[in-house]
């Protein structure tokens, strides 16, 4: 070991050793995804008031614009950013040890990077309004699929640095017995990453050619099937991140620990097996394939995969709840509710996302992902409500609670307006309870998504439709206006702290 | 020493825990899994649907 312990710091709140490359990656990779945040809350704005029929704000081309672009730098750039700077502390602090080949991180990073910046500017320069699934046969220029694949070789290169770093921490002995229950998870975040990215490799390369000119024609369904293999399966990694993170915020918000390592290791495996199959359910309305291709896929086997959220969705409560009342919040049945910390914004934040991760997005989920009733909803706005609750009110939410602790952990900083902080997961949480309920709602009215004007006022036969589709579409308005403001201040307050937080180090 | 120790913990990680551990494994799993139910069964239905007659 030639590693000087220089290269080391110790961190004086919870003890952990972090790696000082492995730290600096954290940030970079931290601070970025923000930085996409951003660009996809103010596109957010936009399209939302576009989509609210009073106000109506965008023209037809800059709608279908900007949406692209608001898929990409939120679904790909934000989420994918936060998850490698995620990644590198659980296989580096979580473990004891270092990350195995910073240089190459770096290489990651850049690769994302410039990938990222390709893709968005050729959105807004018109050459890619494709929306982020690019079905063929729509041609974006080739730049964009370019950007893409080199995104996805950084990713793919920091997950190998994830698999290279815990074979290395195991081989010098920096833990011993099985990886920490959250690393665990977010290995297996890592193993549903490699299978999205073979999918993506198959899909976008030969779509990449097909936009040279060099191949001649791809198969509009084929491309339907391999590409929610990626588009899909990618969601999973997300939801396997989300739900490491939800163990992590337990322990550094209450100090729980998993009541169960058995029963949460097996629901994570469940995932690992079973999750990325549902990827069918993007292809239930296809003509194309058996019933009973779409019938295995998204029902029998998928629901182990249901089964193993389930019961995430009770352990982490659980342990919240076990961690509590060992701090003596033992009276009736709900004392450790009532005395729980609601004012740090980690845990509103770990709450938040708990409940309507499963309540909004799961729900929904089911719902859609079963044959007879995805007709009603498949390309209604009821879908974007649904994976408004899962990737924003899950994930996001959950993401942004453990930035809470990341800025005074690995910044070193004091979080700035602490009064502001204590508010934001709730103005956040209750603008996506309007936003997503507002779409679902709209959509069981057969409201369709990606649609800039539903009434074709500029048609011969204008459409009319049931006044409460006005309703569903002035909250999806208003609660988009809510979430967009709870989102500038988590921005406010992250890019604040580490511009003119206190310094603890 | 280091490897007197290594080799104590294998004999005591019961069977289905070092299963678990063997993240490899995990993958090859998911892998087949996920490529014969859901791509290489999807794929060869289209693959074999009757083109339309030109
Ligand atoms: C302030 C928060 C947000 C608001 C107000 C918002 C609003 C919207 C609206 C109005 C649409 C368009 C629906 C349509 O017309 O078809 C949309 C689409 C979408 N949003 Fe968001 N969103 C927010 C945050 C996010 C985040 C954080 C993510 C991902 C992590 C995300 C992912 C997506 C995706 C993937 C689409 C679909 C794009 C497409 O159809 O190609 N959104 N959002
Ligand atoms: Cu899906």
């Amino acid at each position: 070991m030639a590693v000087g312990e220089l290269d080391f710091r110790t961190c004086p709140v919870t003890g952990l050793k972090i790696h000082r490359p492995a730290e600096r990656l954290i940030k970079i990779n931290a601070v970025t995804a923000v930085v996409f945040l951003l660009v996809g809350g103010i596109v957010a704005l936009l399209i939302a008031l576009t989509r609210w029929p009073a106000v109506h704000l965008l023209p037809a081309v800059y709608y279908y614009r900007l949406l692209t672009l608001h898929g990409i730098a939120m679904l790909v750039a934000w989420i994918i950013f936060f998850e490698i700077a995620a990644v590198y502390f659980c296989c580096t602090a979580l473990l004891n040890s270092r990350l195995a080949a910073p240089k190459l991180g770096w290489l990651a990073y850049f690769l994302m990077l410039i990938g990222a910046a390709i893709v968005a500017i050729t959105i807004l320069a018109g050459k890619a309004d494709v929306m982020f699934t690019s079905y063929v046969p729509l041609k974006a220029s080739p730049w964009y699929y370019f950007g893409v694949i080199l995104f996805a070789v950084g990713a793919l290169i920091g997950i190998s640095l994830f698999f290279a770093s815990v074979v290395k921490a195991k081989n010098e002995g920096t833990y011993t017995g099985s990886l920490p229950l959250v690393s665990f998870g977010v290995a297996i975040a890592c193993i549903i990453a490699v299978l999205t990215l073979a999918h993506g490799a198959i899909i976008y390369i030969p779509t990449f050619l097909w936009s040279l000119g060099l191949i001649q024609n791809i198969d509009a369904a084929m491309y339907r099937i391999i590409f929610w293999g990626f588009g899909h399966s990618s969601q999973q990694i997300n939801v396997a991140a989300m739900i490491s993170i939800w163990y992590l915020l337990s322990t550094l918000t209450v100090g729980g620990k998993p009541l169960n390592q058995k029963v949460c290791r097996t629901a994570f495996i469940l995932y690992a097996l079973f999750i990325n199959i549902a990827s069918a359910h993007h292809i239930l309305v296809d003509p194309g394939p058996s019933a009973a291709w779409k019938v295995w896929n998204t029902s029998y086997a998928m629901y182990l995969a249901v089964l193993a959220s389930l019961i995430h969705a009770f352990a982490v409560p659980a342990t919240v709840e076990v961690a509590l009342r060992k701090k003596g919040y033992t009276k009736g049945l709900f004392e450790w509710l009532k005395k729980a910390p609601w004012g740090d914004p980690g845990f509103s934040s770990l709450a938040i996302s708990i409940l309507l991760f499963g309540v909004m997005g799961g729900i929904t989920g089911v719902i859609q992902g079963t044959e007879q009733l995805n007709i009603r909803n498949h390309n209604t706005l009821n879908i974007v409500g649904h994976f408004h609750g899962t990737v924003v009110a899950g994930t996001t939410v959950a993401f942004m609670g453990l930035t809470y602790y990341v800025i005074p952990l690995i910044f070193q900083r004091e979080i700035i307006s602490k009064g502001l902080a204590k508010l934001q997961p709730y103005i956040y949480g209750i603008g996506l309870v309007l936003l997503s309920g507002g779409m679902i709602l709209a959509g069981m009215f057969g409201v369709p998504r990606r649609h800039w004007d539903i009434t074709f006022a500029a048609t011969q036969f204008p459409m009319s439709w049931d006044p409460t589709v006005s309703f569903a579409l002035g909250l999806l308005g208003l609660g988009g206006v809510i979430a967009v403001i709870g989102g500038a201040i988590f921005i406010y307050i992250a890019v604040g702290s580490l511009l003119w937080g206190k310094k603890t180090g | 020493m280091a490897e007197e120790k290594k080799a104590q913990e294998k004999e005591k990680i019961p069977k289905m825990q070092a299963l678990y551990d063997d993240l490899f494994f995990i993958f090859l799993l998911g892998a087949v899994v996920l490529v014969v139910f859901y791509t290489l069964w999807g794929v060869m239905e289209l693959a074999n649907l009757p083109l339309w007659p030109r």
